[in-house]
C-alpha cells in the first residue's frame, strides 16, 4: 500500500526536466534563488508566525537565526554563482608541453534534503540554496514535527520555485522511508544519529553519497577571566548560546559547561543575574524563550531531572509548565557524570556546570567522550587556545563567543565523528550538491613515446626522469648521454 | 596470516591509543613515514616489479610506468607540499567582524582503513595510503588476496620502513575483510567493485564512519573522423595502449568499448590491428607485452562473454585463449549487440568492443543514457562536440585526445559520480581525503553585537537586518536613529 502512489511517477517526471538541461543554466539557477529571496520577504510575517507556533520562537529569534541568516546566504549565492559555477583552471608541470586541464562543477542530478524541526526554515533552505545554485532538481522533506512550518514550506515555497524542479514533500517517518526506498543523487540530512543511520543505509542501494549533520554535546569551557568586562559579555554569550537559541534545542548550542572550581560560584551568581536581564523576571510571559517542540521531547528532558542525585544539583529554575511545553532556564552543578543528562545530548534549556580542578583538564575529559559539532572555548590564555585547536576534535572550534559560526559564509559547518560528515554553507554548499569534473586536453602534436611498447630499457630511463621532472635528466638520456641506473633485471627486456 | 577476533581488536586498540599521544600529528612524523615509503620503492622495487609479474604477468616497463614510478611522483609531491597542505588557511570574514578571525585548520580522522584492488595492488594501496599518513592518521592497510605475491610483499616487506604502531598491513580475504568492516573506523577508502563497495558502505552505515568508494563502469572512447594521419596514428597507439596496455584492460579507468561513426570504423578497425602488431609483437604473449587475467575465474568470466554466438559473430581481430597461461591476445569486436554481456557488464579484459553509429555526434545520447563512468575518452578535435561532451555528459572525469593519463595528475581530483563511486584523491586530494578541516572562529571580547540578545526591540531587528545585508550604512543611520522601519509586524511581540 502505496502511503504516495504518485511518488515514483513524480520523480521520475523531475529527473526527464532535470535531463532536459534547464536546471544547469545561470538563469535559471539565478531565477530560483531569487524565487527564494521573495518568499522570505514576501512571505516574512508568515514564517515568523509559524515559527511561534511550532516552537514558540520570538520574531527576532527567528529573524537572527533563520530568515536573517537565510538572506545573507542568498545575497552570497547571488553575487558569487558565476564565480562558482565557473571551471578553475589545474596547473600542470612543464614536461605537460600543450596540455591543459580544469575542473568543472556540474549538478548531481537529483537530490534529496531532510530537515529538523529546531530550524525548519533555515535547515531546509540552507542546503537547498546549494543545490539549486549547483544546479540540481531537488525534493525538500520538512520535519513533520513542526507541522505549521512544514505546511508553510509545502504550499507556499513552491509558488516562487519551478515546480518542476523543486518539490516539497511533507510527512512522517512512513513517507521518509518511501522517499528512502528511491534513487537520489545525493541525499543531505539535518537530524539525530539514529536516524542518520537508517538514511546512510538506505543509500547503500544506489551508491548514494550522503551528507550528514548530526548532533552532539556540544560544551563549553569557561576559563577564569579576571577582566569583569570580559566576563560579562562571557556570560551574555554562554546565555544566548543556551537558552537565547530554540531554548538549548540546537545542534551548535551548548550543551554542558566545564569551568574550574574555583570559578564556579562565581559564574553561576553572574548567569543568574544575567538570565533575568536578558529574558525578564518571567521569561514565559516575555517570549524571549521558544517552547519545548512537542510533549515527547518535554517529558525527555523532564526524566533527565527525576534522578534523585540530579535534582540535588539544581541550582536554578527547575520549574516546567507541561501546558505550555514551557521549561525556564535551568541550571545544574556538578550532577553525576553518568546520568543521562551528562551522556545524551540535551537539546533543552537545561544547562550542567562540571567543575574541574584546573580548566586544563577539560581537554582529557572532552577527549574521552564523542566528538561533538562544536567546541566553545572562553579563555585568552594562548597556550590553552593552541592545546585545543591540535589536542581536541571537533566540528568546529569557536573562542570566546557561541553559535556564531554559523553565520560565517567562508567557514565550513559540518561534523566530525559521531557529529557526522560532509558540510555546507557560503561555497561548501554549492560543493557539497556538485561533481568536480576532471577535464584534461591533450595535443596530438606532443606524444610521450615512452609510455608504449615495445619496450627498451631507454624508454624505462625516460619514464623515470619524467616522474620525477627531471628535465636534464630527460635531456641527457635523449642524447644518450645518461648511464642507467643498476636495473639487472632489465635482462628481461 | 589470519587474525583472531580478539588480537585485531587488541591491535586496534593499540593503535588508537597510539595515536591519542599524538605522535602522527607531528610533522616529522609524516615525513619519516613518506621517507619510508619512498625508499621502500627504491630499495625493493626489483621485488615489487617480480612480484607484479607473477601476480598478473605485467612487464617491468609497465609496472614501472603504472605504479612505482607513479608513486614516485606522488611522494615527491606530497613531501614538497606537506607544510603547506597541514597549515591553516584564513578564512576571509566581512568587515562587520571586527577584531574577529577564522581559520580551516585540517587534523587527521584517526585511524582509517584501506581496502585496495588487485589490478594496481601497489599503487591503489599506496597513493590513499600517503595522502592517510600526510594528514597524520594511523592506518590499517587489506590489500586483496588475489596478488598474492603482491599483497604478501606488502604485508611483510612494507612494515618495515614504516612505523608499525600506526600503519599496520593485514593480509586475508574476504573473511578477513568482514572481520576488518566490523571494527570502527574513522573513514574507509575503498577501491573495487560496486559489489563490494555495497558491503563496506552499509559496515560503515552502523558507525556513521565516512567513506570513499572508487568503483568501476564501462568507460567508453569515442573516435571522431580524424583527417590528419599523424591525429589517427597518435589516436589509435592511444586507445591500443589504453585498453590492451594498461593491464591487459582489467582498470578502472582502462576504455572498456569504443564509439565511431560506421564510415570511420573500417580505417580505424585496420590502423587497430596494424599498430596492436607494432606495439605489442607478432607474438604478445612471447613478447610479455600484456598483461595475464588475474586468475581463473575472471579468465572463464571473459572467456563466457564471447560464447554468445552473435558476439562470437562479431570478432573481427583476435580472441584465442590460453587458458594454462590465463592470456587472452587483444581482441576487437565489431557491433556485437547492444543487450549482450559484453555491452552490459564492465569487461575488464582485452576485448575492445567497437560500436558503430550514424553520427558520432549520437555518441552523447549514447553515453547519457547508461550508468555515469569513471572515465570518457573522446578523441575529436571539433570544438563543438567537445563542448556538449563537457556540458551534456557526466563521469569521473573526461579526457581529450587521450586516455589514463588523468591517473597521474596531481591536481586533478580522481573519483567517480554516480555508479562509479564518491569521493577523491590523489595530490591534494588524497590528504583532504583523510582530513577534517576544522572551522576556528576567533572572537574579540571589545566587539559586541548586543543586537543579538534579547530582550528585544524594533531597533535591535532592524540592526540585525542591516547587519545580514552588510550594509554599513544604514547600520549607521539606524544607529544614528536616522532610519525608519517598515515593520508592522512587530507589535506582537510585545
Amino acid at each position: 500500500m502505496e502511503i504516495m502512489p504518485t511518488l515514483e511517477r513524480d520523480l521520475s517526471n523531475m529527473r526527464e526536466y532535470y535531463e532536459s538541461g534547464k536546471t544547469k543554466e545561470a538563469s535559471w539557477r539565478e531565477s530560483q534563488i531569487k524565487g527564494l529571496h521573495r518568499f522570505l520577504m514576501e512571505k516574512q510575517e508568515d514564517i515568523m508566525k509559524v515559527l511561534m507556533q511550532d516552537l514558540g520562537k520570538h520574531q527576532l529569534e527567528a529573524f537572527r537565526d533563520e530568515i536573517g541568516t537565510l538572506m545573507k546566504t542568498l545575497n552570497l549565492a547571488l553575487k558569487s554563482l558565476k564565480n562558482w559555477m565557473a571551471g578553475k583552471k589545474a596547473e600542470l608541470p612543464q614536461i605537460a608541453l600543450l596540455t591543459s586541464a580544469e575542473i568543472v562543477p556540474e549538478p548531481l542530478g537529483l537530490v534529496l534534503i531532510i530537515s529538523s524541526w529546531n530550524f525548519p526554515f533555515g535547515l531546509s533552505l540552507e542546503p537547498l540554496i546549494g543545490a539549486v545554485a549547483a544546479g540540481n532538481a531537488a525534493v525538500l522533506k520538512p520535519s513533520e514535527l513542526s507541522p505549521a512550518c512544514a505546511s508553510l514550506l509545502a504550499s507556499s515555497l513552491a509558488t516562487y520555485l519551478d515546480k518542476k524542479a523543486i518539490k516539497v514533500i511533507q510527512g512522517g517517518p512512513q513517507e521518509t522511508q518511501q522517499l528512502l526506498q528511491q534513487r537520489w543523487d545525493k541525499i543531505f540530512f539535518t537530524g539525530s544519529a539514529r536516524v542518520g543511520r537508517i538514511v546512510m543505509s538506505a543509500a547503500v542501494e544506489n551508491l548514494t553519497p550522503v551528507t550528514l549533520e548530526l548532533g552532539g554535546k556540544c560544551p563549553a569551557v569557561v576559563d577564569s577571566l579576571s577582566s569583569s568586562w570580559d566576563v560579562e559579555v562571557t556570560v551574555k554569550r554562554i546565555i544566548v548560546g543556551k537558552y537565547g537559541t530554540c531554548a538549548g534545542q540546537a545542534c551548535i548550542a551548548i550543551d554542558y559547561i566545564l569551568v574550574e572550581k574555583g570559578y564556579c560560584s562565581k559564574l553561576v551568581e553572574l548567569m543568574k543575574v544575567r538570565i533575568k536581564k536578558m529574558f525578564g523576571e518571567n521569561p514565559q510571559h516575555s517570549k524571549t524563550i521558544a517552547r519545548i517542540v512537542n510533549e515527547h521531547h518535554f517529558s525527555r528532558l523532564k526524566n533527565l531531572l527525576t534522578d534523585k542525585n540530579v535534582k540535588e544539583s539544581v541550582v536554578y529554575g527547575g520549574s516546567m509548565d507541561e501546558e505550555n511545553l514551557f521549561i525556564e532556564p535551568t541550571i545544574l552543578v556538578d550532577p553525576p557524570l553518568e546520568a543521562a543528562i551528562m551522556s545524551e545530548e540535551i537539546f533543552g534549556p537545561l544547562l550542567p556546570i562540571i567543575t574541574l580542578e584546573k580548566i586544563e583538564d577539560s581537554i582529557k575529559f572532552m577527549n574521552s567522550r564523542p566528538k561533538p559539532l562544536a567546541l566553545y572555548v572562553f579563555t585568552k590564555n594562548q597556550t590553552l587556545q593552541r592545546r585545543m585547536i591540535s589536542e581536541t576534535s571537533s566540528g568546529s572550534v569557536t573562542f570566546n563567543d557561541t553559535i556564531l559560526q554559523y553565520a560565517a559564509d567562508t567557514l565550513p559547518f559540518g561534523g566530525v565523528g559521531e557529529s557526522g560528515f560532509g558540510r555546507y554553507h557560503g561555497k561548501f554548499s554549492f560543493d557539497a550538491f556538485s561533481h568536480q569534473k576532471a577535464v584534461v586536453r591533450r595535443s596530438f602534436l606532443t606524444d610521450f613515446w615512452y609510455r608504449y611498447p615495445p619496450w627498451t630499457l631507454n624508454k624505462l630511463q625516460l619514464l623515470e626522469v619524467s616522474y620525477n621532472y627531471d628535465y636534464l635528466g630527460l635531456l641527457l638520456v635523449l642524447l644518450g648521454l645518461k648511464r642507467p641506473s643498476k636495473r639487472l633485471i632489465l635482462d628481461h627486456i | 596470516m589470519e587474525y583472531s577476533v580478539e588480537a585485531l581488536g587488541r591491535d586496534l586498540k593499540n593503535m588508537r591509543k597510539y595515536y591519542g599521544s599524538g605522535k602522527t600529528k607531528g610533522a616529522s612524523w609524516r615525513e619519516s613515514q613518506l621517507k619510508g615509503l619512498h625508499n621502500f620503492l627504491v630499495e625493493k622495487e626489483e621485488e615489487i616489479l617480480s612480484a607484479l609479474k607473477q601476480d598478473l604477468g605485467k612487464h617491468y616497463v609497465e609496472a614501472f610506468r603504472d605504479e612505482v614510478g607513479t608513486l614516485m611522483k606522488t611522494l615527491n609531491f606530497a613531501t614538497n607540499s606537506l607544510k603547506k597542505w597541514m597549515a591553516g588557511k584564513e578564512a576571509k570574514l566581512p568587515q562587520i567582524a571586527l577584531l574577529s578571525s577564522a581559520e580551516i585548520v585540517p587534523e587527521p580522522l584517526g585511524l582509517v582503513l584501506i581496502i585496495s584492488s588487485w589490478n594496481f595492488p601497489f599503487g591503489l594501496s599506496l597513493e590513499p595510503l600517503i595522502g592517510a599518513v600526510a594528514a597524520g592518521n594511523t592506518v590499517v592497510l587489506k590489500p586483496s588476496e588475489m596478488s598474492p605475491a603482491s599483497s604478501s610483499l606488502l604485508g611483510t616487506v612494507l612494515p618495515t620502513y614504516l612505523d608499525n604502531n600506526a600503519i599496520k598491513v593485514i593480509q586475508g580475504g574476504p573473511e578477513v575483510g568482514e572481520q576488518l568492516l566490523q571494527q570502527r573506523w574513522d573513514k574507509i577508502f575503498f577501491t573495487g567493485s560496486a559489489k563490494v563497495g555495497r558491503i563496506v558502505m552499509s559496515a560503515a552505515a552502523v558507525h556513521l564512519t565516512p567513506v570513499t568508494l572508487e568503483l568501476g563502469g564501462k568507460c567508453p572512447a569515442l573516435v571522431d573522423s580524424l583527417s590528419a594521419s599523424w591525429d589517427r596514428e597518435v589516436a589509435v597507439k592511444r586507445i591500443l595502449v589504453a585498453k590492451f596496455g594498461a593491464c591487459a584492460g582489467q582498470a578502472c579507468i582502462a576504455i572498456d568499448y569504443v564509439l565511431v561513426e560506421k564510415s570511420f570504423s573500417s580505417t580505424l578497425v585496420t590502423l587497430m590491428k596494424d599498430w596492436i602488431k607494432k606495439m605489442f609483437g607478432e607474438n604478445p604473449k612471447a613478447s610479455n607485452t600484456i598483461a595475464r587475467i588475474v586468475n581463473k575465474k575472471h579468465f572463464m568470466r571473459l572467456k563466457n562473454i564471447l560464447t554468445d554466438p552473435k558476439v562470437k559473430e562479431s570478432v573481427v581481430f583476435g580472441g584465442s585463449m590460453d587458458q594454462n597461461d590465463l592470456f587472452i591476445e587483444p581482441t576487437i569486436l565489431l557491433d556485437p549487440p547492444l543487450d549482450s554481456a559484453i555491452m552490459a557488464e564492465e569487461i575488464f579484459g582485452p576485448v575492445l568492443p567497437i560500436i558503430t553509429l550514424e553520427k558520432i555526434e549520437d555518441s552523447v545520447e549514447f553515453i547519457s543514457s547508461r550508468p555515469k563512468p569513471l572515465a570518457i575518452y573522446a578523441f575529436t578535435k571539433n570544438k563543438t562536440l567537445q563542448g556538449r561532451m563537457v556540458s551534456e555528459t557526466s563521469s569521473g572525469s573526461l579526457v581529450f585526445n587521450d586516455a589514463i593519463l588523468q591517473y597521474i595528475v596531481d591536481t586533478l581530483p580522481f573519483g567517480g559520480v554516480g555508479e562509479c563511486g564518491f569521493g577523491k584523491y590523489h595530490g591534494k586530494f588524497s590528504f583532504d581525503a583523510f582530513s577534517h578541516h576544522k572551522a576556528v572562529a576567533r572572537r574579540s571580547y571589545l566587539t559586541d553585537f548586543w543586537f543579538r540578545f534579547p530582550p528585544w526591540t524594533l531597533n535591535k531587528l532592524q540592526l540585525l537586518e542591516v547587519s545580514y545585508n552588510l550594509d554599513y550604512l544604514g547600520i549607521l543611520l539606524v544607529l544614528l536613529g536616522l532610519k525608519r522601519s517598515k515593520r508592522s509586524i512587530f507589535q506582537a511581540c510585545n
